[in-house]
């Protein structure tokens, strides 16, 4: 899932000073799941900012609402009726919800309440890593289903770099080495044979080297 | 056990003190609360074995977000204590009646009587 971060209440503040009506605008998918963008974040949110500006003798209308999602027509559509009433929105939906939102309402300012990280898993409570930097052309067939592209600093693609020690990465030692993860697995899976074979080069025109991508599917086309 | 307590707050049951969100204490202050504790079991002793826990760790997110909103985080508090200890209750009560007394009425309480006296 896509993972975010809330941005600090200060950095919100100044971006919302200037506006008086103002929608917090939370997302019900990957970012209510990280706890940054979901209803609840929205409340506590929102509320905060009426706090703030109560106290600064500035009260502002400040509205709340969670859409199922911000990435689709249908549900950014539920919000139309209403837009006028608010000069600005705050969107807790990554990156693709506030860009999705700001190219429906072209005259309302869309200001981001979170910093969209990466596309990451839960790994514990509180803690989300990534595992997928979305490619475009996947290799974890042949690499254990771990994957070299996300989880290696360097991307490289046929075993480890020198700067792999007791199976931790250079860049920290809080990091582990993709490739030693890569070796384990096979062991344990009994393709060992696989980690000889010489990756062909990537083709990284389907990652963003090649530019902003687009998936069309004309089967699925109406 | 007839114990004085402060006549000034009101209790809210709940639970357990997991129950308590950071909106939960947030919306007190909204609503002009001057100060909001909240009373847990001894750590270690809860009988979900992590509310007291999470309900502290809720308590310190809201008083950051007050420190940050200029109402002062100081104004909300974590206690711990066991059912049976009532006296300590109402020595809680008395510390934080105090502490709030100190600070003096929330900035949200005193800017809405200033928007009300202005109208």
């Amino acid at each position: 899932m896509i993972i975010a971060e809330k941005k600090p209440i200060e950095e919100i503040i100044d971006e919302v000073k200037d506006f008086n009506r103002i929608l917090v605008l939370g997302c019900n998918e990957c970012v209510t799941v990280c706890e940054a963008g979901g209803k609840k974040e929205v409340e506590v949110l929102a509320s905060a900012l009426r706090m703030y500006f109560i106290t600064q003798g500035n009260e502002k209308k400040i509205d709340e609402r969670t859409l199922e999602r911000q990435c689709d027509h249908e549900y950014l559509e539920e919000i139309r009726a209403d837009i006028d009433d608010y000069d600005a929105i705050v969107s807790l939906a990554c990156g693709v919800g506030v860009q999705f939102a700001a190219e429906k309402y072209l005259t309302t300012p869309l200001i981001p309440g979170v910093n969209t990280v990466c596309l990451g898993a839960n790994e514990d409570r509180g803690l989300w890593k990534e595992r997928c930097q979305a490619c475009g052309s996947c290799v974890l067939a042949r690499t254990g289903g771990i994957c070299p592209v996300s989880r290696c600093a360097k991307r490289v693609l046929n075993g480890p770099c020198g700067g792999s020690t007791n199976g931790k990465c250079e860049i920290s030692k809080d990091v582990d080495c993709a490739w030693q993860l890569i070796v384990d697995r096979l062991k344990a899976l009994g393709k060992m044979d696989d980690y000889e074979k010489v990756a062909p080069i990537k083709d990284w025109s389907t990652d963003r080297a090649g530019g902003p991508r687009t998936v069309t599917r004309e089967d699925v086309k109406i | 056990m007839r114990l004085k307590i402060p006549s000034n707050f009101r209790i809210i049951r709940v639970p357990c003190t997991g129950k308590v969100d950071i909106i939960h204490i947030l919306r007190a202050f909204e609503k002009g609360a001057d100060g909001v504790y909240v009373v847990g079991c001894m750590e270690g002793d809860c009988h979900y074995n992590e509310g007291n826990f999470r309900a502290r760790k809720r308590v310190e997110q809201a008083a950051k977000i007050l420190d940050q909103v200029g109402v002062g985080g100081e104004r909300v508090k974590m206690f711990n204590l066991s059912s049976g200890e009532g006296p300590l209750f109402a020595q809680y009560s008395i510390e934080m009646d105090n502490k709030i007394k100190e600070l003096g009425p929330s900035p949200i309480r005193v800017a809405k009587q200033n928007k009300k006296k202005a109208a």
